[in-house]
């Protein structure tokens, strides 16, 4: 609670709060903001027209087009607040694309930390060979830059399970979950020597017990709240594997997939500003709001700067 | 300290060993045919080619067979044939590296300088408006995707201003090369131009490599500037710099003689982290400002499935980094005597 009011005062993390709380209402209020011409594949961006050319949005002021969506005043295709690009919908790609940043953030992490504590409290809690070898593991997928090493695990994989949303997750979870591991790691092994584990250990719990009933409540905080704050930059690896047409399929809401036609724009690029600068805004302030709200946590949160936030 | 760097050093084949095994692990996931048709150079004339190919390379040997065979070619530097570069794997390495050393150099410029003296300004100013400032510019720089900004930049400077073009040199540079009279000794333009005391091409080549440079740079601000602030901030509250503003030394020479040198040792420590962010900011900055470089060709082989590029690229990496981080720590054990390495 404390620790809340005092992100709350903080005016860059209230800033960060407030964009994250925005991107959560724009995923709820998905249906709303741009109904989706058929209801079972919302996440296929409308398309309007053949025209492969980008068509700029169809008022100076998109605010305009988007309340005539929402008033059902305009279908998407008649207001194109925000344009086309290859006669795909950038408004509704933006919209929709919110609950894949979200999905793809949530799941990557989810994932990370989980298989960061498996790998780090199983080397942490037995010790010995099973840790060093753990360890030296976690060493060697650490000697691949992240980025890199997804772009590799990616185009391995596409042609096996296609290209996608799943195909680009996996990559970014096989290369991930490192630091989580050794986080965790250090964590337990201070608790370990606790005395109330060496109770647990004389009364002859059992080894899972003492780890998920014992040590793993005491430990995993600090692990949970620096995955939290990774889920932007997942959105952020997501969305360059998508740039590089190693994310999500062709059409589908992603916000990294939209700028990426941009690419064979860029000659004429002022002219077609609004492919990249909607798409670009919207990961810029998504990221940008997990970050500003990481920020402030980890000076509240680091004991050595404690007293003088 | 010797003997630290002796047992790094016999430690460096265990790790490289095991950065094999996990990319040959990687290669492993495809079928026998698909890596089959990795070696192949050409469209296949008989219909029994693949079956030839497959023989040939044992791809339809038991995988620790296979993985023996690999590395053997490996070790010899026979990385396969990348079908995006048209020629082996490790001869497009060294025929992308000097573009992307010489990216990386010039990148490294104005991120040192700059990304310092924000980061000590910030923090002698800690909590007043150019830290508040400085701190906005370096969250917004780490929260940028690289390509988005790299658009902007040539959304502004090249399509509406027309000062910095993409690509790495203009097409007269390129013909006077194929002419011969400008001759590429170490295959970076603005060296190569400053050797010949070419200042036309000198200045064509920078003008190609402005904009790649500030993306780079602008995503890698964010980290130095904030570890610098910490530690500068840590290194402010030590007694010595009391006691050198105790006896009289001006702010000037407190901050920069005392303070600031001393700030610097866990910086070095990042060094690590930077070459991390280097290497995972060519892939994008070159793709997007069509720089033939390392990374460009890495983002192609990985569009167009060339799965040997993408693994030779990965293994140089993997090479790169792990012999990177050894010598971060030596040299952080060289600058701060208090380290000891054991």
């Amino acid at each position: 609670m404390k620790t809340l009011k005092k992100l709350l005062r903080n005016p860059l993390s209230l800033t960060g709060i407030i964009l994250v709380l925005f991107f959560v209402g724009v995923a709820i209020a998905a249906p709303w903001l741009a109904p989706p011409e058929n209801p079972n594949e919302p996440y296929r961006i409308i398309r309007c027209g053949y025209l492969p050319m980008p068509q700029p949005p169809n008022s100076s002021n998109p605010l305009e087009g988007i309340w005539k969506i929402i008033t059902k005043e305009a279908t998407v295709c008649e207001a194109r607040p925000f344009g086309l690009i290859e006669s795909y919908d950038i408004y509704y790609g933006i919209v929709w694309g919110t609950r894949t940043a979200f999905f793809v953030g949530l799941v990557i992490t989810g994932l990370n930390v989980l298989i960061g504590l498996i790998v780090g409290s199983i080397g942490a809690y037995f010790g010995r060979w099973v840790d060093e070898l753990l360890m030296r593991i976690t060493d060697v997928f650490l000697a691949f830059p992240f980025l890199v090493a997804a772009v590799t695990m990616a185009a391995v994989l596409q042609p096996m399970i296609g290209r996608g949303l799943i195909t680009a997750m996996i990559a970014l979870i096989v290369f991930g979950w490192m630091s989580y591991a050794r986080l965790i790691r250090g964590d337990i092994l201070a608790i370990k020597e606790r005395d109330y584990v060496h109770a647990a250990q004389a009364i002859g719990a059992p080894h899972s017990r003492i780890l998920w009933r014992h040590i793993l409540p005491n430990a995993i905080f600090p692990t949970l709240v620096v995955g939290s704050m990774d889920i932007g930059s997942y959105v952020l690896s997501f969305a360059a594997l998508s740039f590089l047409g190693l994310g999500a399929d062709r059409g589908y809401a992603d916000w990294g997939q939209i700028i990426s036609f941009a690419r064979d724009w860029i000659p004429r690029l002022s002219e077609y500003w609004y492919i990249v600068v909607y798409p670009g805004a919207a990961i810029l302030l998504f990221v940008l709001g997990w970050n500003l709200i990481g920020d402030a946590f980890r000076d509240i949160l680091d004991p050595r700067l404690k007293g003088r936030i | 300290m010797v003997a630290y760097i002796i047992r790094r050093l016999l430690l460096l084949p265990v790790l490289l060993f095991g950065v094999t095994i996990f990319i040959f692990a990687i290669f492993s996931l495809l079928s026998p045919e698909m890596r089959a048709s990795l070696y192949l150079t050409d469209v296949p004339r008989s219909p029994d080619a693949m079956e030839r190919i497959i023989k040939k390379y044992g791809l339809d040997q038991p995988i620790h067979i296979q993985y023996w065979q690999w590395l053997n070619q490996v070790v010899r530097g026979d990385l396969g044939w990348s079908k995006t570069a048209q020629r082996p794997v490790s001869e497009a390495l060294l025929y992308y590296l000097p573009a992307t050393l010489e990216l990386a150099i010039w990148a490294m410029i104005p991120v040192l300088l700059v990304g310092i003296w924000l980061g000590i300004l910030s923090a002698v100013h800690q909590d007043k408006f150019i830290d508040h400032t400085t701190r906005v510019f370096a969250l917004v720089g780490w929260s940028f995707p690289t390509f988005v900004f790299g658009l902007l930049m040539l959304m502004y400077f090249y399509a509406k201003l027309q000062w910095f073009p993409p690509g790495q040199v203009s097409d007269w540079v390129t013909r006077e090369v194929i002419n011969g009279t400008f001759i590429r000794y170490t295959q970076m333009y603005t060296i190569d131009a400053l050797i010949q005391g070419r200042f036309d091409v000198f200045l064509d080549s920078l003008r190609h490599i402005v904009l790649p440079v500030i993306t780079l740079a602008y995503v890698q601000w964010a980290l130095l500037l904030r570890v610098t602030r910490s530690s500068m901030l840590e290194t402010l509250r030590q007694e010595y710099v009391t006691t050198a503003r105790a006896k009289g030394l001006s702010e000037r020479v407190v901050i920069n003689k005392h303070a600031a040198r001393n700030a610097m040792i866990p910086v070095a420590t990042i060094g690590g982290l930077l070459l991390i962010n280097l290497l995972n900011g060519v892939v994008i900055t070159e793709t997007v400002f069509n720089y033939p470089g390392i990374g460009r060709w890495a983002a192609t082989a990985a569009g167009q499935l060339d799965i040997l590029g993408v693994l030779g690229f990965t293994l140089f990496n993997g090479f790169l980094l792990v012999v990177g981080n050894l010598v971060v720590d030596i040299l952080y054990a060289l600058i701060d005597p208090r380290v000891r390495l054991d």
